[in-house]
C-alpha cells in the first residue's frame, strides 16, 4: 500500500487548482491556531481549582465583536474572488480547441474523435492540444470527472455540457463518473491517454474510420431526409443552415436565441418548441429516430456548414 | 423509602424516591406512555424511536466500511452496496440527525427552560410523533422489502424513471415524517412567543431555546419544499408527468434546485440545534455568562436566513450557470461568518472562567474542533474553482460528517449526558463518560480525516469498488469506525445501566442557572410547582465567587 498525498497535476489548470488548495490549507492552519490556541491555554490557565485572576474584565466588547466579524468577511472575500477567478478559468473552453464528442450511458463513456475514430471509456488526446468535450447522456445524470486535471462536469440528459482540458504530461490518468448513476456507477471507469503529437496521429490513422465526424453527420442528414427541405433547391421552405451555428436567429415569437448546439438539438428533437422568423413549423420531430451520437453527428456536420466560402454561399443563396 | 406522600416542598426535597414524577404521576402503563401528551415522555419516545432508526442506519454504514476495506467489490454485490448507502444517508437524515436534538432534547427542555408547564399544543406534539413514525416505518419497510438505490438525494431522472426499487415507498415515508416536522416546528414557534415565564424577554432566553427557535423557522418554511419535490418526482415515476426527465419534456436539474432549495437549510436543522446545546456548555462548565450573547444569539438567526441563499454551492458542475455559480459561492463563503462569530464568542467565554472538564464539556470541546474543521473545508468547497474537482468526493462525504456527526451528533451526546440527570434524575458515571468522549473523538477523527486526503486524490463517493491506489486511506478509515462503534456502545451502556444502578441525582448536579434546573429531577408532570419568574440575563455565572467559596 502507498500513502499518496498529492494526485499527479496533469494540467495548468490542475496546478493552478493546487495553489488555491494550499492557499485555503494555509488559511485553515492560521485559523486553527487563532481558534485553537486561546482554548488550549484557557483550558490550562483556567481549569477549575486553579488559582488564576478571574475577576471580570469589562471588554470592549461590541468593538471586539465588530472586528472579528469584518475581518473573517474581508478575508473570505478574498478567497470567493480567487475560487471564481480558477472557476472562470475551468468554465470557459479557449477558441481553436479540438472538440471530442462524449456520450455517457449506463454504464460507459462512448467516445468520437472528429476525424471519426471512436472508443469506449478509453479517451486519447495529443500532449498539448486544447481539448473540449461536447458531452450528453443517453438516460441518467452522470458526471465526467478526470482528477489528474482537477475538471469536473455534470453529463446531463437532455442538454449538452462542456469539460476542457490541456495536457501537459505524457500518461495515463483516471476517468470517473462522479455522479451516481445506478449498479454499476463505480464501474463506470475509464482512463485519459495523453500520447505524444505523433504517436496520436499514428493511433488515429490505425482506428481507420470509415468517415470522419463530419461526413458520417451529412450521410446521416441525408438518409434522415433533413435535405430534402434544407437545401437550396428544395420546394418545401425550410430555414437554411448554412452558416447558421453561433450566429442570432429571430424566432416567431419575437425572441432573438443563438444557433448553439442545444439550440440545434432541440430544432431536431422538438422544431415546435422555437420557430424561425417567417416560417411555419413543417418539421416532423426527430425524437426516437436518431440516437444521441448521431445527434452529435449531424451537428458537427451542421456546424461544418458555417465554414461554406462566402462565394459559395452566395451562389447557394441566389438560387433560392 | 416507600414515601409516596408528594406533599413534602419539592423544591427542598431530599433526592429519595418520589412518586411525583413525570415518570411516575400520569400511569406507567404502555397506554400511559403511547398516549402521552407529555413534552418530556414524548422526548423520551423520540429518544427511542431515533435510537432504532440510528441502530439500523449505523449497521448500515459498518457493511459498507468493511467492503470498503479493500479496492474490488467483493463482500457485497453493487446493486446491496447502492442501499446500504440509501439506507445510511436516509435513515440518518430524515429519522436519525434531524429528530435528534429538536425533538428529543428540545421537546424535553424547552418549555422547561420557558418556565412553561408544556409546549402550546401538547396533542399536536403527540400527533408529530406519530406521523414521524409512521413515515420512519414506511422507510424501514421500504429499505426492508427490496430496498432503495438512489441514495438520499434521489436524482432525477434516475430516481423517476431508471432505478427499479422502492422509490415510492421511501419517498412517501419520507413526506409523512415531514409532517411530523413541521408540526413540532410549528410547536416550539409558538411555545417560545407565548409560554415564556414572567420577566423572560427574548433577550434573556437561554441561546439554545434562540437556536432552537431558528431552527423551527427553518423546518416551517424548507420542509414543504422537499414534499413537494418528492411528490412531483413521484407523480412523474407513477404516472409519467414530465417534470425532471428530458425524455418527458421535464429538466432534471430542475429536480437538484428543488432538492437542495430544501436540503441546504436542512444541514442548518442538523448543526444550529448543536450550537444551541453547546453554548449552554461551554456556559455552564466554565462558570462564565456566555460573551457577546446578543452576537451568539443573533448568528443563529443570521445562518437560518442565509442557509436558505446557499443552495446552489451543491450545483457548482452540474450546469448550472457561471453567474448562479458566482452568486452562490459568495453566499456560501457569507454564511462562514455567523458560524465563525460563534465559536470565537465560546472561546472567549472560556477566558477567566473556572473550566472543569466533564463530560459534557468534552463533547463542547469536542464539538467546537470537528465543527471548526467541518467549517474550515466548508470554505474549500465554497472555493468554486476548488469545489470543481472535490464534488462528488469523499472530501465531500468527510466535510458534511464533520459537521453532521462531529458536531451534531457530537453536541447532541453532550446534551444527553447534561440533562441526563433531569431527564432519568439518575447521574452517569462519570469516568466511563469521559472515556467515551475521548474514545468517540479519537474514532471519528480515524473515521473521517483521511477521507478528506482521497477525497482531494479523486475518490468519488458512492463507489463500491475503487482504484488500489486510494486503498490506505479507507484501511484506516474502515479501522476508525470500528473505535467510533465502540465509543457509541459504551453510552448506550452506561447510560441503561445508570436508569437502575446510577447515583440518584440532585436537582441541579451541575450548579447551571437554567430555569429546568430549579425543579425537582426529574420533574414533576407540570414542571413547575410554582411558575419562575425570572429577573436576570441568563448564565448568570461568577467564577470568581465560586472558587473562592469551594477552593478558597
Amino acid at each position: 500500500m502507498t500513502f499518496p498525498i498529492n494526485p499527479v497535476a496533469a494540467s495548468k489548470i490542475a496546478r493552478e487548482t493546487d495553489y488555491l488548495y494550499w492557499g485555503l490549507l494555509i488559511l485553515s492552519a492560521v485559523i486553527i491556531v487563532i481558534v485553537f490556541g486561546p482554548i488550549i491555554y484557557f483550558l490550562i490557565r483556567y481549569r477549575e481549582g486553579k488559582p488564576a485572576d478571574r475577576t471580570p474584565v469589562r471588554l470592549p466588547q461590541n468593538t471586539i465583536e465588530i472586528t472579528w466579524t469584518l475581518i473573517p468577511m474581508f478575508v473570505m472575500t478574498g478567497f470567493y474572488v480567487w475560487g471564481a477567478r480558477q472557476y472562470f478559468t475551468i468554465e470557459r473552453p479557449p477558441p481553436a480547441a479540438m472538440e471530442i464528442s462524449v456520450v455517457g450511458k449506463q454504464w460507459m463513456w462512448k467516445i468520437q474523435h472528429p476525424e471519426g475514430n471512436r472508443e469506449i471509456n478509453e479517451l486519447h488526446v495529443p500532449v498539448g492540444r486544447i481539448v473540449k468535450l461536447m458531452m450528453t447522456s443517453q438516460d441518467v445524470i452522470h458526471s465526467f470527472f478526470l482528477p489528474e486535471f482537477r475538471i469536473k462536469q455534470d453529463v446531463v440528459p437532455g442538454r449538452y455540457s462542456t469539460e476542457w482540458f490541456k495536457a501537459d504530461r505524457i500518461g495515463t490518468y483516471h476517468l470517473f463518473c462522479s455522479e451516481f448513476c445506478g449498479t454499476m456507477h463505480s464501474g463506470m471507469v475509464g482512463r485519459v491517454v495523453v500520447m505524444s503529437p505523433a504517436a496520436y496521429e499514428e493511433w488515429l490513422s490505425k482506428g481507420q474510420p470509415g468517415s470522419t465526424l463530419v461526413q458520417s453527420g451529412e450521410q446521416l442528414f441525408r438518409e434522415l431526409g433533413c435535405s430534402g427541405c434544407h437545401s437550396g433547391s428544395s420546394v418545401v421552405r425550410a430555414p437554411p443552415l448554412e452558416g447558421l451555428y453561433n450566429k442570432p436567429v429571430p424566432l416567431t415569437s419575437g425572441e432573438v436565441v443563438t444557433a448553439d448546439e442545444a439550440y440545434l438539438r432541440d430544432s431536431i428533437l422538438f422544431p415546435a418548441k422555437q420557430i424561425v422568423g417567417g416560417y411555419t413549423n413543417d418539421m416532423p420531430s426527430f425524437q426516437g429516430r436518431i440516437n444521441e451520437e448521431q445527434l452529435l453527428q449531424v451537428i458537427a456536420y451542421l456546424k461544418s456548414l458555417g465554414t461554406v466560402p462566402p462565394g459559395l454561399r452566395k451562389t447557394l443563396e441566389d438560387s433560392r | 423509602m416507600n414515601n409516596a406522600a408528594s406533599a413534602v416542598p419539592v423544591a427542598s426535597a431530599p433526592p429519595l424516591k418520589r412518586s411525583n414524577t413525570y415518570l411516575v404521576e400520569g400511569g406507567q402503563t404502555l397506554a400511559s406512555w403511547l398516549l402521552t401528551t407529555d413534552h418530556k415522555r414524548i422526548g423520551l419516545l423520540y429518544l427511542f424511536s431515533i435510537l432504532f432508526y440510528f441502530t439500523i442506519a449505523a449497521v448500515a454504514a459498518a457493511l459498507m466500511r468493511l467492503e470498503l476495506i479493500t479496492p474490488p467489490g467483493d463482500v457485497v454485490s453493487s446493486e446491496t452496496y447502492n442501499k446500504l448507502f440509501t439506507i445510511h444517508g436516509t435513515l440518518m437524515v430524515w429519522f436519525f440527525l434531524i429528530p435528534s436534538i429538536p425533538a428529543v432534547l428540545g421537546n424535553f427542555v424547552i418549555p422547561m427552560m420557558l418556565g412553561a408547564k408544556d409546549v402550546a399544543f401538547p396533542k399536536l406534539n403527540l400527533l408529530s410523533w406519530y406521523l414521524f413514525n409512521l413515515g420512519g416505518l414506511l422507510a424501514t419497510y421500504a429499505v426492508a422489502f427490496g430496498g432503495v438505490d438512489t441514495g438520499w438525494t434521489f436524482y432525477t431522472p434516475y430516481s423517476s424513471t431508471y432505478s427499479n426499487s422502492n422509490v415510492i415507498t421511501m419517498a412517501a415515508g419520507i413526506f409523512i415524517a415531514g409532517f411530523g416536522t413541521i408540526l413540532t416546528g410549528l410547536n416550539f414557534i409558538i411555545t417560545v412567543h407565548k409560554l415564556r415565564a414572567p420577566g423572560l424577554t427574548w433577550f434573556r432566553l437561554p441561546l439554545f431555546i434562540w437556536s432552537l427557535y431558528s431552527t423551527s423557522v427553518i423546518m416551517v418554511l424548507a420542509t414543504p419544499v422537499l414534499a413537494m419535490t418528492l411528490a412531483l418526482m413521484a407523480l412523474e415515476r407513477i404516472w409519467g408527468l414530465g417534470v425532471f426527465d428530458p425524455k418527458l419534456g421535464g429538466d432534471p436539474v430542475l429536480f437538484q434546485h428543488l432538492f437542495w432549495f430544501y436540503s441546504h437549510p436542512a444541514v442548518y436543522i442538523m448543526i444550529l440545534p448543536g450550537m444551541g446545546v453547546v453554548s449552554e456548555l461551554v456556559t455552564c462548565f466554565s462558570r462564565k455568562p456566555i460573551f457577546g450573547y446578543h452576537f451568539v444569539a443573533g448568528a443563529s438567526v443570521a445562518i437560518a436566513i442565509l442557509g436558505f441563499l446557499v443552495w446552489g454551492h451543491h450545483m457548482f458542475v452540474s450546469g448550472q450557470s457561471v453567474f448562479a455559480g458566482l452568486v452562490f459561492s459568495f453566499l456560501s463563503y457569507m454564511v462562514a461568518v455567523p458560524s465563525a462569530i460563534k465559536v470565537f464568542n465560546w472561546t472567549m467565554t472560556m477566558h477567566r472562567g473556572s473550566i472543569s472538564l466533564a463530560t459534557p464539556m468534552l463533547y463542547a470541546l469536542g464539538f467546537i474542533g470537528l465543527f471548526t474543521i467541518g467549517g474550515l473545508t466548508g470554505l474549500f468547497l465554497a472555493a468554486l474553482g476548488f469545489d470543481v474537482h472535490v464534488t462528488d468526493t469523499y472530501f465531500v462525504v468527510a466535510h458534511f460528517h464533520y459537521i453532521m456527526v462531529g458536531g451534531m451528533v457530537t453536541a447532541f451526546m453532550g446534551g444527553l449526558h447534561y440533562w441526563w440527570p433531569k431527564i432519568t434524575g439518575r447521574l452517569y458515571p462519570e469516568k466511563l463518560g469521559q472515556l467515551a468522549a475521548l474514545i468517540m473523538y479519537i474514532g471519528f477523527n480515524l473515521t473521517f480525516f483521511p477521507q478528506f486526503v482521497v477525497g482531494y486524490l479523486g475518490m468519488p463517493r458512492r463507489y463500491h469498488a475503487y482504484a488500489p491506489e486510494f486503498q490506505v486511506y479507507n484501511v484506516l478509515s474502515s479501522a476508525g469506525a470500528s473505535i467510533l462503534g465502540v465509543g457509541y456502545l459504551l453510552p448506550l451502556i452506561y447510560f441503561l445501566w445508570s436508569v437502575k444502578y446510577g447515583k440518584r441525582a440532585p436537582d441541579n448536579p451541575w450548579n447551571a442557572t437554567g430555569l429546568e434546573w430549579q425543579t425537582p429531577s426529574p420533574p414533576p408532570k407540570h414542571n413547575f410547582e410554582n411558575i419562575p419568574r425570572v429577573d436576570k440575563m441568563p448564565y448568570d455565572y461568577s467564577p470568581e465567587a465560586e472558587e473562592r467559596m469551594v477552593h478558597g
